[in-house]
């Protein structure tokens, strides 16, 4: 049975893409078969984080217009046979994408893959709405900070009242994903916790990524972090999330960056 | 050492502070969700009721809102024309 799942935030910046190609990625060494799609249409950067944008021919808004069939426009990994990408198209405007349209395009993807991951794009209008739109579950990836936090709040508001699921009286099942945590500054009271974004978002939690400049590292040469260096924390964490997903139980632990003790001593942070 | 200036130094926590401001915030705009623009309504009827009596530029109503902790405002800004002020004149005598 194939699962959707939107990766959302509302925010721009917060970590969407790495976080869906972390994710999709995860999930594919797990040996799950994944097809992540890009919805953000004019602005397609999940090409990028994957390493895959030199080998994009068809897109999203090509299938959905009949230009293309979903086979020509699918993108098979290199490195990773279990993982494919629908991109965004680059040039076109985000009109062009419709409810009918990306419905076929589930409905079809549904039957080949095991998790149809959606990148939405930033803010709320009808790339966001349409991401969303046949999610089963959602993944709200949250900074530590107010404006992101007040943005996944009105994201969940969204997916109780906008999603096919939530129109048929059902629930999209969500979780929180926090990324860029500083577990140092948190404790020093410079940072909200994860207890009160927990609290405020009344939301349950998926996994706690860590401000770590193997993310960075990891994009620049585009590939997800946790094919670029599983064993990093960023990566771990990442592993423990996509379990979750799969339905296992993982203890919840906040990864720690394994600091030099010069850049301790300096509190010097890592990114 | 940036860390031990900063210990000494003996700065407040802010994340406390972010706290309350979002748990204010998100308890207000909660209530409003699926509710009509409120503010945009009354801009709009109050813009009609005056406009039945003055010629109005609609870019010249401002309504404006403060909450405050005990008191919240409700500021409407009007600017009338010339016209209107001459007939105010005329009225008064």
């Amino acid at each position: 049975m194939a699962k959707v799942l939107v990766v959302t935030s509302g925010k721009g910046g917060v970590g969407k893409t790495t976080s869906t190609a972390a994710l999709g990625a995860a999930l594919a060494q797990l040996g799950e078969k994944v097809v992540v799609i890009d919805f953000d249409v004019g602005l397609r950067n999940l090409d990028l984080v994957l390493g895959a944008e030199r080998r994009v021919v068809f897109d999203l808004i090509n299938v959905v217009q009949g230009v293309a069939k979903l086979p020509q426009a699918l993108i098979r990994d290199k490195r990773l046979e279990n993982l494919w990408l629908l991109p965004a198209s680059q040039t076109r405007d985000k009109d062009s994408l419709t409810d009918e349209g990306v419905r076929g395009v589930i409905t079809e993807l549904r039957t080949k893959f095991d998790w149809i991951l959606c990148d939405s794009p930033a803010g709320i209008e009808r790339g966001a709405m349409l991401a969303m739109r046949y999610a089963d579950e959602a993944v709200i990836v949250t900074n530590p900070e107010v404006s992101s936090v007040r943005d996944s709040d009105r994201i969940i508001g969204m997916l109780d009242s906008k999603t096919v699921k939530a129109e048929k009286g059902e629930r999209v099942e969500k979780h929180v994903l926090i990324t860029r945590y500083d577990s140092g500054r948190a404790a020093r009271g410079e940072m909200l916790s994860i207890d009160d974004i927990l609290e405020i978002l009344a939301t349950p939690l998926l996994g706690i990524i860590p401000e770590s400049q193997d993310v960075l590292r990891a994009s620049n040469v585009g590939s997800p972090v946790t094919l670029n260096n599983a064993t990093s924390a960023p990566a771990r964490a990442y592993f423990d999330a996509a379990r979750r997903l799969m339905g296992d139980t993982v203890t919840m632990m906040i990864p720690v960056e394994r600091k030099g003790l010069m850049n301790r001593l300096l509190g010097r942070r890592a990114a | 050492m940036m860390n031990l200036l900063r210990l000494l130094g003996g700065r407040t926590a802010s994340a406390p502070v972010a706290r309350e401001r979002l748990q204010i915030l998100l308890a207000h705009e909660r209530g409003l969700r699926g509710q009509p623009d409120l503010l945009g309504l009354l801009r709009a009827e109050i813009l009609a009721v005056v406009s039945r009596h003055v010629v109005l530029d609609p870019e010249k109503v401002i309504v404006r809102m403060d909450r405050g902790k005990n008191v919240s405002t409700l500021e409407v800004d009007i600017e009338v024309p010339h016209a209107f002020e001459r007939s105010l004149a005329v009225a008064a005598t």
